[in-house]
């Protein structure tokens, strides 16, 4: 484990979960991960006929198929994938059998599962039965479906966390927010374990069209699979995903009581805003590059010790470049030696999941020591000089560093840095 | 539609929405009490009743439906007026 010398909280991952376009739990993900597979595929509901995108990196695994049929219609997709991923976090964690769980008391358990959106579909589907049938005909159930704590809450309901159970919005950056403020109500000693994450289900004809028109989608016609092709001189824009990640953290001091498995370390985490654009990145990169450095102090961590840093990397024109500034101007010299790894190539971005899905990812390349594949990366973008694992990519030995960035509208910045443990 | 024909497609309903086992959906059971319906689901059951039903069962009736019997007798007597 990293020398942390803070005499502080020290914050530990012991559950991994999630649900996305790869696969419907993390193992399945990280197989097909390593693989280089694809998880765009063709969009065939009618309802999306008329658009300029009919593409998506749609679930692998439909979570009506895994969840109760009586409780999955009382929740938005949304809070079906987070509840789904959580489920599995929390059983990979040992914490849902008592003996393993020892005193742990739900008014010490959190949660911090963040959402892009909220409930987008269930607002948008009570609005055409409106329409259709008049306002009899909407849910009574539609505000608790929709709000975005929903999936928070949810998952609170389904472990009996009595703690804070919070919600970070920050578009992209959500799930890896969640993850920041998760350690910190460790840290601040509110919680001794959290459960964190972010999940979203946005794969409506509504949002596509909006994404769209703002010039945020790829409009790429070929191969759905080759379509998000992040730091690719070919790249034109992100491909929208759905589904969820999540994480149990714990306090080191509790997991060793309890004897539970360790994945890695939450070092440090930083979070910033650029005050530049509602939605345009700084194309410098400079609110992201004081969310890595915030990181890394907060973590006491030496930039040579980072190895590896899971980019946001969405394949839109401005952003992959902002981010390969930001971590020449972090990581200086260094920067030319870490290996980066670009996953939406393979997931789409999964918008308020993207962070928590990617924080999963970054935890088994460290624990793995073994970074995932950038598909689609035919030809590298002059103005990125990093580099870039286009296939699996060993790590080194000894103490090493994952970086989880997140970068979200409304000029959202969050770096994690997960730290090795063995 | 017979008394019987009515409570088994009620019965489906309450199955759809609530879970509940069709087969336990019989007259002289409470909706709360032994069928664990809440409120929220109790409403959602009624919209669905009166779609399929084809009658009007306001806000202010649903509390004096407490057994599926109750809510039966009064479909079948909204039919009737209809």
């Amino acid at each position: 484990m990293s020398a942390q010398p803070k005499s502080r909280t020290r914050v530990v991952v012991t559950g991994l979960g999630t649900t996305n376009p790869l696969g419907g739990d993390a193992a399945t993900t990280w197989e097909r991960m390593l693989a280089g597979e694809s998880g765009v595929r063709p969009i065939e509901d009618p309802a999306f006929a008329d658009l300029p995108v009919r593409i998506a990196g749609t679930a692998a695994v439909e979570p009506t198929d895994v969840l109760d049929r009586v409780r999955a219609r009382r929740l938005d997709r949304s809070s079906q994938f987070a509840l789904t991923a959580a489920i599995e976090a929390w059983h990979d964690s040992g914490l849902d059998v008592p003996q393993q769980a020892g005193e742990l008391d739900g008014d010490r358990i959190g949660v911090a599962m963040a959402s892009g959106i909220g409930g987008v579909q269930t607002l948008l589907s009570n609005y055409d039965a409106m329409l259709a049938k008049g306002p009899r005909r909407v849910s009574p159930l539609a505000v608790p479906m929709l709000m975005a704590n929903a999936p928070a809450a949810t998952i609170s309901l389904e472990i009996g966390a009595r703690a804070a159970v919070n919600t970070p919005v920050s578009a992209c950056a959500s799930g890896n927010e969640a993850i920041a403020l998760a350690a910190d109500q460790i840290r601040l000693g509110r919680a001794d374990v959290v459960l964190a994450g972010g999940t979203e289900a946005a794969i409506h004809p509504l949002p596509v069209a909006a994404f769209a028109n703002m010039m945020a989608l790829s409009k790429n016609t070929g191969d759905p699979t080759t379509v998000s092709r992040p730091w690719d001189t070919a790249r034109d824009g992100f491909v929208l995903g759905e589904g969820a990640g999540a994480l149990v953290l714990e306090s080191l001091e509790h997991a060793r009581a309890r004897g539970a498995r360790i994945y890695a370390e939450v070092l440090g985490a930083g979070i910033t805003a650029d005050a530049h654009d509602i939605a345009q990145p700084d194309p410098q990169g400079r609110g992201g590059a004081r969310a890595i450095l915030r990181a890394l102090a907060d973590g006491d961590i030496d930039p040579a010790s980072v190895a590896h840093v899971n980019a946001h990397a969405t394949s839109t024109p401005q952003g992959d470049v902002a981010e390969a500034l930001m971590l020449h101007a972090t990581l200086g010299a260094h920067a030319g030696d870490v290996v980066v790894s670009g996953t939406k190539s393979m997931t789409g971005h999964l918008l308020g999941g993207a962070g928590a899905l990617e924080a999963v990812a970054t935890v088994l390349a460290i624990q793995n020591r073994l970074a995932p594949p950038t598909i689609n990366l035919d030809n590298l973008d002059p103005a990125v000089e990093l580099d870039i694992a286009t296939k699996p990519r060993d790590l080194p030995l000894g103490d090493i560093v994952g970086l989880n960035n997140s970068f979200g509208f409304g000029g959202a910045n969050v770096a994690v840095a997960f730290g090795s443990v063995d | 539609m017979s008394t019987e024909e009515i409570r088994a497609a009620l019965a489906d309903i309450v199955n759809e929405v609530a879970g509940v086992d069709a087969d336990d959906v019989q007259l002289e059971k409470s909706f709360v009490d032994d069928l664990d319906v809440d409120s929220l689901s109790m409403v959602e059951v009624v919209v669905e009743a009166e779609e399929k039903f084809g009658v009007t069962i306001p806000d202010d009736q649903v509390k004096n439906l407490k057994t599926v019997g109750d809510a039966v007798s009064y479909i079948e007597r909204a039919r009737a007026a209809a």
